[in-house]
């Protein structure tokens, strides 16, 4: 920006903003830079999580330890399929919003909480079946405070799509100039989605 | 006189609209509100902070545990430490910071002012809370709160222990992500990076500080309160967890959180410095960018408060080395610091006193943790009261200091008054003097082999122990003249034009109090932030030793 900007000239365009639209000029939009600084943060809380798995992991005499019990990996791995594809999905609304598609928007994003609902309930079925219980031992807590933990977050995304179905029965409500609530369900969306990738080749592939 | 900004001063009607009292009882989205706000409160806390380390302190005046009962002392030691770090010093840097970041970047408020009044509205119910526990079964367990001892020392005080602190966090890191985005995105379009004022730069470092390293210590909190409620074994041997991997996620926060506590301060002296010694800062892009250096080295050096449990050699080494690293971009800063000062036309103003204080007592802090970085020394004096002197050296010396100093430089730009000079260097004579013979004798005490954290000592550390007591009571009585100075000058005090120091940076470009939305008309730069004496026909010639290719001031201009 240096050089390029002429002080006085700067001034002048503030002045006449100043004149032409009190009380006072809008900066721009920087909700979606906010939110991506958020989920840097957020990551870190994952991050921090998974290299304490890892440790525990590596300091345990064996892994998982004797006498656990079985899991079961066609189910998780159903889940896995489901919210991989409803980070696509997801993506259509998107594109249909920034077309003024309203009613695509609605679709879509209907069909994604209608995943990540079965998603979690699959996590719930799963814990239902599992032979062990959060205190049984290291490995079977790691287990459900990771897994517990991200499906926290899966529950957080739903709300936040439902807030924006909610919010996009008023007809104008979004639009393809603005429509901030979208873009933001969708990015903590993948967000969810992408700490499940990484949850998920801990927790049943390694 | 040029100042960084010349600006078009158009009357109109919202300039002259004044904050009652009650809207800093509000959920108030103005930036100077929350930055006042913050401010207070933190000082509320500081207060009671100071009161347990004075209740600390007289129990240590003899050897016996005669004033209050071992469990007693533990429950002040938890205390204190919590509430000075995470309730003292951290939301009063994030005061300041709020106070300071859009007036000295020229916007009309932070990025996100309501999640900025939601950030400091978390603070009160964490510190209420933890206060209140002291009450009820107070935490035990000291300020790092380590299992397998946090878990056995009592669950509700532990669990109000953890819940105050996630809130606190939570609260730390929201409040972050406005300081990151407003310096980042909210400038005005003439103010490059490089003419952003040097507190900017050092609340940059900060942010992402807290961004990286405190959700880590989130994530080992919730972890600690399912051992703590649910019965799990992650951090509790006895189940087979690893007590260590605990120990590792909160250094992981814990030391950067201590760059967290003093980055603001160091931001806040670059620029007390040069406005009373009349003098562009000396190596403005050095110290800019030392601020960034230092929290990256900050985030890499966390286990060496952990060389004493059982960290393999190589790892030691990393860590020794690393750490001593970070006197380097530390050393930066000092070095500029008194270049900037060197040859100034000083005024021995409070501001500048305890500014210039601030470098003679971090200096010492930061010489100790040289010496403590180094592994076989650092074992000899694990657990002494060395590490107790060094840390109140940095934090104490550091922060502290920092934050008088700021709070006599900007006090006419918030209240639109001036502090009044005797009762400021009073405060700064006793606070200097009473800082150092309080925490002085603990260093010999550590090197002598007194533990840290024990209710009682053996007798021949008496004699030190009573000056270190003494000290702590001036300590106490210091903060008098400082009280009676801000109500009485807020209250009655002369009268402060807008810029009573004869400042550059933007902040002092507008009126004093700021109106509500700082500007009324966003300003333009035209000289940098430092500029001193040199577009300033009264103030004489660059003064030697100046470098005006190294003030960050030559680019641009």
């Amino acid at each position: 920006m240096q050089g390029t900007v002429d002080p006085n000239k700067a001034a002048l365009n503030y002045h006449n903003e100043e004149v032409a639209a009190p009380p006072h000029e809008e900066h721009p939009d920087l909700r979606l830079f906010g939110l991506l600084v958020f989920l840097g943060a957020e990551s870190m809380i994952f991050l921090g999580l998974f290299v304490a798995y890892l440790t525990f992991r590596a300091v345990y005499p064996s892994w998982p330890p004797e006498g656990t019990p079985e899991r079961e990996l066609a189910l998780p791995a159903i889940n896995t399929v489901i919210l991989i594809t409803s980070s696509f999905i997801i993506h259509n609304a998107d594109t249909a919003i920034k077309k003024n598609d309203v009613k695509g928007l609605r679709i879509w994003f209907s069909i994604t909480a209608i995943m990540g609902a079965v998603f979690l309930m699959g996590q719930l079925y799963e814990y239902s079946k599992l032979e062990f219980g959060l205190t049984t031992n290291l490995y079977a807590s790691t287990f459900y405070v990771l897994t517990g933990f991200h499906g926290l977050h899966v529950f957080l995304g739903v709300c936040l799509i439902l807030a924006v179905l909610w919010r996009a029965q008023k007809a104008g409500h979004y639009s393809d100039q603005e429509h901030f609530g979208v873009e933001a369900a969708e990015l903590y969306w993948h967000f969810v989605d992408v700490v499940w990738i990484v949850l998920f080749i801990l927790l049943y592939i390694l | 006189m040029t100042t960084q900004a010349e600006m078009q001063i158009a009357p109109s009607a919202h300039a002259h609209v004044e904050r009652k009292w009650w809207h800093y009882f509000t959920f108030c989205e103005d930036h100077k509100v929350i930055g006042l706000q913050y401010l207070v409160t933190a000082f509320f806390f500081y207060a009671i902070g100071g009161a347990l380390a004075t209740a600390i302190r007289t129990e240590l005046a003899t050897p016996a545990s005669d004033f209050v009962s071992p469990n007693t002392y533990n429950s002040l030691l938890t205390l204190h430490g919590t509430i000075m770090i995470f309730l003292w010093i951290i939301p009063a840097g994030a005061g300041l910071a709020n106070y300071l970041i859009p007036l000295m970047v020229g916007a009309r408020d932070m990025a996100f002012p309501k999640m900025n009044a939601m950030a400091f509205w978390m603070v009160p119910p964490a510190g209420l809370m933890l206060v209140l526990s002291f009450f009820l079964e107070s935490p035990q367990a000291g300020w790092t709160s380590y299992p397998p001892l946090s878990l056995m020392t009592g669950k509700v005080g532990e669990g109000i222990w953890i819940f105050s602190l996630l809130i606190s966090g939570t609260s730390s890191i929201l409040g972050a992500i406005n300081f990151l985005v407003t310096i980042l995105k909210m400038r005005v379009p003439t103010m490059t990076i490089h003419k952003m004022p040097l507190f900017c730069w050092s609340m940059l470092a900060t942010a992402g500080l807290i961004l990286v390293g405190t959700p880590v210590l989130a994530g080992a909190l919730i972890l600690l309160a399912f051992d703590l409620l649910a019965g799990t074994s992650f951090f509790n041997p006895m189940g087979g967890g690893d007590p260590i991997v605990y120990q590792h996620m909160f250094w992981f926060y814990s030391h950067p959180a201590v760059y967290i506590m003093v980055l603001p301060l160091f931001g806040a002296i670059s620029e007390i410095l040069p406005v009373h010694a009349r003098k562009p800062i000396f190596g403005y892009k050095a110290i800019a960018y030392s601020s960034l250096v230092i929290s990256f080295l900050g985030l890499i050096v966390w286990a060496h408060h952990m060389f004493t449990s059982g960290t393999p050699a190589w790892l030691r080494m990393f860590f020794m080395i690393t750490t001593m690293i970070i006197a380097v971009p530390t050393g930066i800063k000092v070095f500029g610091w008194l270049a900037t000062i060197w040859g100034g036309k000083i005024s021995y103003n409070s501001a500048m006193l305890f500014a210039m204080g601030f470098i003679a007592v971090f200096v010492i802090g930061g010489i100790t943790g040289v010496m403590l970085a180094a592994v076989p020394f650092d074992i000899h004096v694990h657990d002494t009261y060395f590490v107790v002197a060094h840390l109140h050296y940095v934090l104490f010396g550091g922060s502290v200091f920092g934050i008088y100093a700021a709070i006599y430089h900007w006090f006419p730009k918030i209240t639109g008054r001036m502090v009044n000079e005797t009762l400021g260097q009073i405060h700064f004579v006793l606070t200097f003097i009473g800082m150092n013979l309080t925490f002085m004798p603990m260093h010999e005490l550590g090197l002598m082999g007194m533990n840290r954290r024990i209710a009682f000592y053996d007798a021949r550390f008496t004699s030190l122990n009573q000056l270190a007591t003494v000290g702590s009571y001036i300590l106490a009585v210091s903060t008098v003249p400082f009280l009676i100075n801000a109500v009485w000058s807020w209250m009655k005090g002369a009268k402060a034009t807008d810029n009573p120091w004869n400042a550059l940076t933007l902040e002092w470009q507008t009126s004093s109090p700021p109106a509500i939305e700082n500007f009324e008309v966003l300003p333009v730069l035209t000289t940098g932030p430092y500029d001193y004496g040199e577009h300033q026909s009264e103030e004489g010639k660059l003064p030697p030793g100046a470098s005006p290719a190294l003030s960050g001031s030559s680019s641009g201009s």
